[in-house]
């Protein structure tokens, strides 16, 4: 226990007038911490599974992200496909090990590898763990199947958002994620709450998109 | 280079200013964002006005609690992996983050922003210590190429014109075509990209700063637009988190709803593009993200305001809403304030921080229009304070001795009524016959600074008392 630690927590108190808190004292902040009690959510997210489907998708075009919905898992590879041969980016990508499941057979030309991103990786492709109509944000989390830098080295990000992952506010993807977290017995080391590509506003404050974080943000919906 | 305070020459850092047309196009330039697309984003979320009661509450109640907060934090920083290093000074902090550096082996070190390493000099403390320290967002890489102090705390390089981050570029960038296109935000910033790129890369150590840090499970959250604070944090061996005591709050639910407050106030955006939510280094499957995590706690003067007038100074989240909308901070800009924090919050921060005897002029650079205190999304009395550190400046014998004088006869004749209204009758006949025919008076004296630009109306003679008793037929005597 440094001397620094001791000095600050005892000026703290006697700047507050009391002494350390006695187990009264300490029981509403331990309710408080346990209780995770939500404060004024947003009116705008009360609306039924389609209407926060539709919000999601209109806020994260707002803020330049691009979306499309698909059928299921399978049709995933084409839309990628069609995607990056759209935008005209090179048939390569780095996908999360958490998609090694992703059957690329159906989109032959593509080159899909798995791991973490380095430079000069063009696309990356993840899953995420939640989207919030809230504000066409993403939720996403690092772990060995999702490491984090494919969400910011390569300058495409493609992220495949399954439609029962799309929730109201960011306490209920927080509530998701508080799950996860139950499940693993960790909570994971990173969690990035993305709302479209990467901006600046430092010169002369007009927005450039793509800084240092990914120029693009394609969102493929699978409805099932 | 070290930047000493020049907030004690207030006045002729702001004459420099209002003679500068590149930095007065540039806050014509804000005047027009930031104020504009807040009133827009804060328009389209019903709740907004709630929100600040929340965050307000939410603040007072930890502050409140400060201690076991901290407490609570340290414990889950240390459970997920991480440590907490206590710093009571600027000093002490600077150490603590060399130390680590040294430990790390660090020749790179990758920086986002941060306004409490702005505050406690971290910058020349590394520069002067062999380190190469690299910052990584857009406005504070431009500045540390130009070897100048943010002028803003959301937009550091705000006073910099396109022209000029070109020509900063060229000289900086070696190893490029010299004639190359650098005229447009797209070029520029792409070459900042690629520059920046190779340093997150090969730093060592990377360090952020905190919007928020957590008790409820040791977490910190960093706010950006750009991704810096990802790359900076997630690159390199060991991620540094720099913080001031009260960036702490209990819950992540109470993170959210000040977050709702944030980039609205702030940017006027409806939420920053990146929230990211950092708990402890790498796990051991990881395959990225630091291996070590380190938090330093900054006191660096914070308890000295708990349970003072300046207390609730420590609810500020750092959005810049008070600074895009006051009149001062529009037309001298952020240099003038001569330290770390300008604009309204500035005016109350700086003398908490760096005593009122180096920064008298501040809490007066203000119009009293309150636009800072409506605006400010954790709902700080920031007229009020200002009022409190003028009152300081005066007991502690700043200003001319002209002001002084008319001050104290001021106060004098406002403490006295019968006196007081005496002589506001002499003023008002006094006056009312100078203004003869035209009714306004094109000079007053001791006053030729506000006469210089606009008449002042005279009074019609009578004054208010003597009009009030003539229309109710009763009031105070005379």
């Amino acid at each position: 226990m440094s001397a620094a630690r001791e000095q600050i927590i005892s000026g703290i108190r006697k700047a507050l007038g009391r002494g350390p808190l006695d187990e009264t004292g300490l029981a509403p902040i331990r309710q408080r911490l346990k209780g995770h009690s939500r404060h004024i959510i947003p009116a705008r997210v009360n609306l039924d599974a389609e209407g926060l489907v539709e919000l999601f998708i209109s806020k994260a075009r707002g803020v330049s992200a691009t979306v499309e919905a698909v059928a299921d898992m399978a049709a995933v590879p084409q839309a990628v496909a069609r995607y990056l041969t759209q935008e005209n980016l090179p048939a390569r990508l780095v996908q999360a090990p958490g998609l090694a499941d992703m059957d690329w057979s159906l989109a032959p030309t593509i080159a899909a590898r798995s791991g973490l991103a380095e430079e000069p990786d063009e696309v990356g492709l993840t899953p995420a763990v939640a989207g919030v109509a809230e504000t066409g944000t993403l939720l996403l989390t690092s772990g060995p199947e999702t490491p984090t830098t494919l969400n910011f080295v390569p300058p495409t990000h493609i992220v495949v958002l399954r439609r029962d992952q799309i929730v109201g506010a960011y306490e209920d993807a927080w509530d998701r994620l508080r799950v996860n977290t139950l499940l693993a017995g960790r909570q994971p080391r990173a969690a990035n709450f993305i709302t479209g590509p990467s901006r600046t506003g430092d010169i002369e404050q007009k927005i450039q998109i793509g800084v240092h974080g990914p120029l693009r943000l394609h969102i493929v919906i699978v409805e099932c | 280079m070290k930047h000493h305070p020049t907030s004690a020459k207030f006045p002729s850092n702001a004459r420099t200013a209002l003679a500068d047309p590149v930095l007065q196009g540039a806050l014509r330039n804000l005047k027009k964002g930031f104020p504009v697309k807040r009133a827009e984003v804060v328009a389209d979320l019903p709740e907004f006005e709630a929100l600040r009661d929340v965050a307000r509450d939410i603040k007072d109640h930890t502050l409140n609690h400060l201690d076991a907060y901290l407490e609570i934090y340290e414990a889950n920083v240390v459970r997920s992996g991480g440590q907490v290093h206590w710093a009571r000074t600027a000093e002490e902090a600077c150490e603590t983050v060399m130390t680590i550096c040294r430990d790390a082996g660090a020749r790179i070190v990758t920086k986002g922003k941060s306004m409490v390493a702005e505050e406690i000099g971290l910058n020349a403390y590394l520069d002067t210590r062999g380190i190469e320290r690299v910052e990584t967002d857009l406005g504070e890489y431009i500045i540390q190429l130009r070897d100048e102090p943010p002028s803003h705390i959301i937009v550091p390089a705000v006073h910099v014109t396109k022209e000029q981050i070109g020509e900063t570029f060229r000289a900086a960038h070696n190893g490029l075509d010299p004639n190359r296109d650098l005229s447009e935000a797209r070029e520029i910033t792409d070459e900042a990209r690629d520059r920046l790129r190779q340093k997150f890369f090969a730093a060592e150590v990377g360090i952020t700063g905190a919007n928020f840090l957590v008790a409820e499970n040791g977490s910190s959250i960093i706010v950006t637009n750009e991704g810096n604070g990802d790359l900076t944090q997630t690159l390199a061996k060991v991620h540094i988190v720099i913080a001031s005591l009260e960036k702490l709050v209990p819950t992540m639910e109470d993170a959210m709803a000040v977050l709702r407050l944030l980039a609205r106030s702030s940017t006027g955006q409806e939420f920053s593009v990146y929230t990211t939510v950092s708990n402890g280094p790498r796990r051991p499957a990881d395959l990225d993200g630091p291996e070590s995590y380190h938090v330093v706690l900054v006191d660096n003067g914070r308890t000295a305001m708990l349970g003072t007038e300046n207390q609730e100074m420590l609810r500020c989240i750092r959005c810049a809403a008070c600074m895009n909308h006051c009149p001062v901070y529009s037309a001298v800009g952020g240099h003038a304030y001569g330290w770390v924090y300008p604009g309204p919050m500035g005016a109350v921060l700086t003398p908490s921080l760096i005593g009122i005897e180096n920064s008298g002029h501040l809490p007066h650079a203000s119009t009293f229009c309150g636009q800072c205190e409506q605006v400010c999304p954790m709902k700080i009395p920031l007229t009020k304070m200002m009022r409190y550190y003028r009152n300081q400046a005066y007991a502690s014998g700043h200003g001319s001795k002209i002001s002084r004088i008319a001050l104290g006869m001021w106060s004098y004749l406002a403490t006295h009524p019968g006196l007081y209204r005496r002589v506001m009758k002499i003023v008002a006949r006094g006056l009312r016959w100078f203004s003869g025919r035209r009714g306004s008076l094109s000079h007053v004296p001791l006053a030729g600074g506000w006469t210089e630009m606009r008449d002042l109306p005279a009074p019609e003679g009578e004054t208010f008392m003597e009009r009030y008793r003539r229309e109710r037929g009763w009031g105070p005597g005379q």
